[in-house]
């Protein structure tokens, strides 16, 4: 089973509650849930709409055919219409101009009850529809609306709902009893509680979608954590205070979406050369400028692994899905305080507004790891030194304070191992060199090969990084299901680039098709920058959109060669 | 009290010789010591420029990091560390020009940060351009025919923000600079001391003797908590150049906001949490 809802109206007609409440809903009852905002850059009016996906499959993208709208505006019905298929029904608050049409009158109902609350009818028709108990729905109705009199309000408006159609579905009993075992949450709120479990410190940035959802995340969280969330007057203020934060000894991280990004690129190599560990979350938007503030894209792939002026090590890695957020994020930290670097979280609007259900997180296997000097074990007499030189070009790293009448001096100019300026140029050479060493070591001991799905040598490699893993993974199943030679490798890790896994499967014959969401086809020329193979197709999308799992499937049958 | 030298006074500097950071330093390394704030109590943060250079030139744990940011990551320290003091230092194109939004920020933040800038009323690293508090008309390189704007007063937007604590101080005024450093020092809150540093090689007009003709030291009565007073102070100039300080009030600071944070270093580890507890909520 696989069934498609798309709720779909205004911007502040409550679609996102809805969202939430349905998606929420779904999982508790033991189906696996998938779901998709699509939204405009406005705080009222113009065309907004939600899909959730869920059954009992795996489900990883959005689906183009629908077989429940919920329109909520005469547009919804207008702008969607032609997606549901001929089965499928389309709840409307008004006149049913076909067959297919069930009037809902939601807002008669409501008028009587509470018209704040008239989505609720909607839910309840819904719920019949799909042949369901209101049980696990109105449990979370309940947390939603945590107030005795609104909560009633929705109860009965929900009932009226339910008790005003028949049951038109027949609906696949869930695999699993209930969501135990499973968690339900979006990209930013992975990354958000990644960043809380590895024991972020200090969180600053400035609003930007569709990174504000993780500073929304941790700023609501702040008292329980016992952390310090600043929203800063601008991103160059958000990455320099995270810096002060991370000199401090503390676990320090921004957030913000390319135009953000683009401002913090001096701090950014900042990070670099004062080798002071800094994670930064850049959430990929269409561009440049402005953009496309609400849609997804992945363009910035390029520029984040370039950004900043000079050489100096860095690790760039883009999630695959909200699991993996959680598990990147949470990795990061370690990472950039094990090689005392800047890490960027490379996600997307598609990853951050999309929710899933996940197996839950694997607690005890987390383990931070901090790499600051212990200053009860620091050798009597031995002077500190920030840039002190070692095999690895990892140099000690202690806070001001933390070592007795020692200094820590960290500099934005090119310094002596103590951390004092210096112009010198076997200096110069050896502090590159220093830092040189640190990547490499990064390369080869902190490297992620690609996820791969498919068989031992495929005749076709679809290949992608980030959170086309979703729609390729899907397709990639379908593909072989139907006796294709089909293999998909998705990268986490984009810088430095594992080469690995590519490699292997590439056989001579294999037909590479890099798949990206960027108009250029950046991540298939850094692979050939890194392993001299070339795409044999690029497929691009570059619309705002992310790839439905039909979508991609249809351009695979008609682009790749079958 | 302490040894004053933790400055390190034979150390090569990248300052002409006479230049006004030399007293400045030396003022510094007086009220550090007479406050006995030892170099494990203290860190220093600074941008770029001459001025900025400042924590090379001293026994220091320091972050000297970009043009105009030196007061964001002293923020974002503050916030980790409650104990030890914070100070920056910076020149007057680094924190009236490329970091003025973060000034004008700090000060409705008020963090408990000593702010020391050094305003020789030019860029002096990159060799003699107006800066932001360089006077109407007068010609540099950049400016054939005269610096078009009228100077931006330091002392006189922090007033009218209400900043914590406002001063101006000259470095030949030794001992009522210490004084002033001192007080902002001890101040609990943002402290700004905008202080009047002659460049002798780029700013051939605001020199030693310029300073010392049109500047006077505000009297004993002059009460700085009355702000209508600290207005009427700030604006003056042209017709003597007040020095001492012109504005304070008791406020909050940055950190007591964060009710949530304890008193201690936020640093060995992270608070333990229950991570349970937090992955429930998506459950
Ligand atoms: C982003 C950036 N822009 C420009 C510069 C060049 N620069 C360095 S210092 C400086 C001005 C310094 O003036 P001020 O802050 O008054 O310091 P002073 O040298 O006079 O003490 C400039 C423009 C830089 N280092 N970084
Ligand atoms: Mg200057």
């Amino acid at each position: 089973m696989d069934l498609n809802l798309v709720i779909a109206g205004e911007a502040g007609q409550g679609l996102q509650t809805l969202e939430e409440i349905i998606g929420k809903a779904l999982y508790r009852q033991g189906y696996n849930v998938f779901s998709h905002k699509d939204y405009m850059s406005r705080v009222r009016g113009g065309h907004n709409f939600m899909q959730i996906r869920f059954g009992n499959g795996e489900f990883h993208s959005p689906r183009e055919e629908i077989d429940i709208l919920v329109a909520l505006n005469q547009d919804g019905v207008e702008n969607h219409q032609q997606r549901v298929q001929p089965e499928g029904y389309i709840l409307f608050d008004g006149k049913a101009e076909n067959e297919r049409i069930i009037s809902v009158p939601a807002k008669e109902l409501a008028q009587r009850v509470n018209p704040k609350a008239a989505n609720t009818v909607f839910l309840g028709v819904l719920w019949q529809l799909l042949n369901f108990e209101l049980e696990e729905l109105k449990k979370v109705i309940k947390e939603k609306f945590p107030k005795e009199e609104v909560q009633q309000d929705n109860l009965e408006l929900l009932q009226a709902g339910y008790d005003s159609v028949e049951a038109g579905f027949e609906v696949e009993e869930p695999s699993r009893s209930g969501g135990e075992g499973y968690l339900f949450l979006e990209g930013n709120q992975a990354i958000g509680l990644g960043a809380a479990l590895a024991g972020v410190q200090f969180y600053s940035a400035y609003p930007m979608t569709p990174s504000t959802g993780i500073l929304n995340y941790l700023a609501y969280r702040q008292d329980k954590l016992g952390i310090a969330v600043e929203q800063a007057e601008d991103e160059i203020a958000a990455i320099n205070m995270a810096l002060g934060a991370s000199f401090a000894g503390a676990r320090a991280m921004t957030g913000t979406s390319g135009g953000g990004f683009s401002l913090m690129t001096e701090a950014f190599g900042l990070a670099g050369l004062m080798e002071t560990p800094l994670v930064i979350a850049e959430t990929m938007r269409p561009g440049p400028a402005t953009g496309m503030p609400t849609r997804t894209a992945q363009g910035d792939l390029n520029f984040v692994i370039n950004a900043s002026q000079d050489e100096f090590p860095l690790k760039v890695i883009a999630p695959r899905d909200q699991e993996d957020a959680f598990y990147q994020t949470f990795r990061a930290f370690n990472l950039a305080e094990k090689y005392q670097m800047p890490v960027v979280i490379l996600g997307d609007q598609f990853l951050s507004d999309s929710a899933s259900t996940v197996p839950e997180f694997k607690l005890d296997e987390l383990e931070i790891a901090r790499y600051l000097i212990d200053e009860d074990n620091w050798p009597e007499g031995k002077e500190y030194q920030r840039y002190e030189f070692t095999d690895d070009g990892i140099s000690p790293r202690a806070y001001p304070g933390q070592l007795s009448d020692e200094v820590v001096l960290v500099d934005s100019h090119e310094h002596f191992q103590t951390g004092r300026i210096s112009e010198d140029k076997d200096i110069r050479k050896a502090m590159v060199d220093k830092r040189a060493r640190k990547f490499e070591k990064q390369r080869r001991e902190d490297t992620l090969e690609p996820y791969y799905s498919g068989p031992e040598k495929p005749e076709v490699l679809m290949v992608g990084f980030g959170s086309t893993y979703g729609p390729m993974l899907e397709v990639q199943q379908q593909l072989a299901d139907e006796g294709e030679s089909v293999g998909m490798l998705s990268f986490n890790d984009v810088w430095p680039l594992p080469t690995a896994e590519l490699e292997k499967r590439n056989a001579y014959n294999t037909h590479l098709v890099v798949i990206e969401n960027n108009s250029t086809g950046q991540f298939s020329r850094l692979i050939t920058a890194y392993t001299e193979m070339g795409a044999d197709y690029r497929m691009l999308k570059y619309d705002g959109r992310p790839f439905t799992t039909d979508e991609l499937y249809n351009r695979m049958k008609d682009e790749v060669k079958y | 009290m302490l040894e004053k030298d933790i400055y390190e006074p034979d150390r090569n500097t990248a300052w002409c010789p006479g230049c006004g950071n030399f007293p400045l330093r030396k003022a510094l390394a007086e009220a550090l010591a007479e406050l006995e704030i030892h170099t494990d109590d203290f860190v220093m943060f600074s941008g770029i420029g001459q001025a900025a250079k400042m924590p090379h030139y001293f026994k220091s744990n320091a972050f000297n990091g970009l043009h105009g940011r030196a007061l964001p990551p002293a923020i974002g320290f503050r916030m980790v560390n409650p104990t030890m003091k914070v100070i920056v230092e910076s020149g007057d194109g680094d924190t009236y020009g490329e970091g003025g939004n973060h000034l004008l920020h700090n000060i409705r933040r008020n963090p408990d940060i000593a702010h020391f800038v050094h305003n020789n009323q030019i860029y002096g690293l990159t060799k003699g351009q107006a800066s932001p508090t360089t006077g109407t008309d007068i010609k540099t390189k950049v400016q054939p025919h005269g610096v078009t704007g009228e100077p931006f007063n330091p002392v006189r937007f922090a007033v009218g923000m209400r900043a914590s604590f406002v001063a101006r101080g000259f470095v030949s005024e030794r001992d009522q600079l210490v004084k002033l450093m001192k007080e902002a020092l001890q101040h609990r809150g943002y402290a700004l001391v905008d202080i009047l540093q002659p460049c002798v090689t780029f700013n051939k007009v605001n020199t030693y003797k310029w300073y010392a003709q049109n500047s006077y030291i505000l009297n004993d009565d002059y009460d700085p908590t009355d702000y209508q007073s600290a207005v009427q102070k700030a604006e003056e100039w042209d017709e003597g150049i007040p020095l001492g300080i012109i504005y304070r009030e008791e406020k909050p600071i940055f950190r007591d906001k964060f009710f949530n944070l304890s008193d201690e270093l936020l640093v060995d580890y992270p608070r333990p949490v229950d991570r349970e507890e937090f992955m429930r909520e998506f459950s």
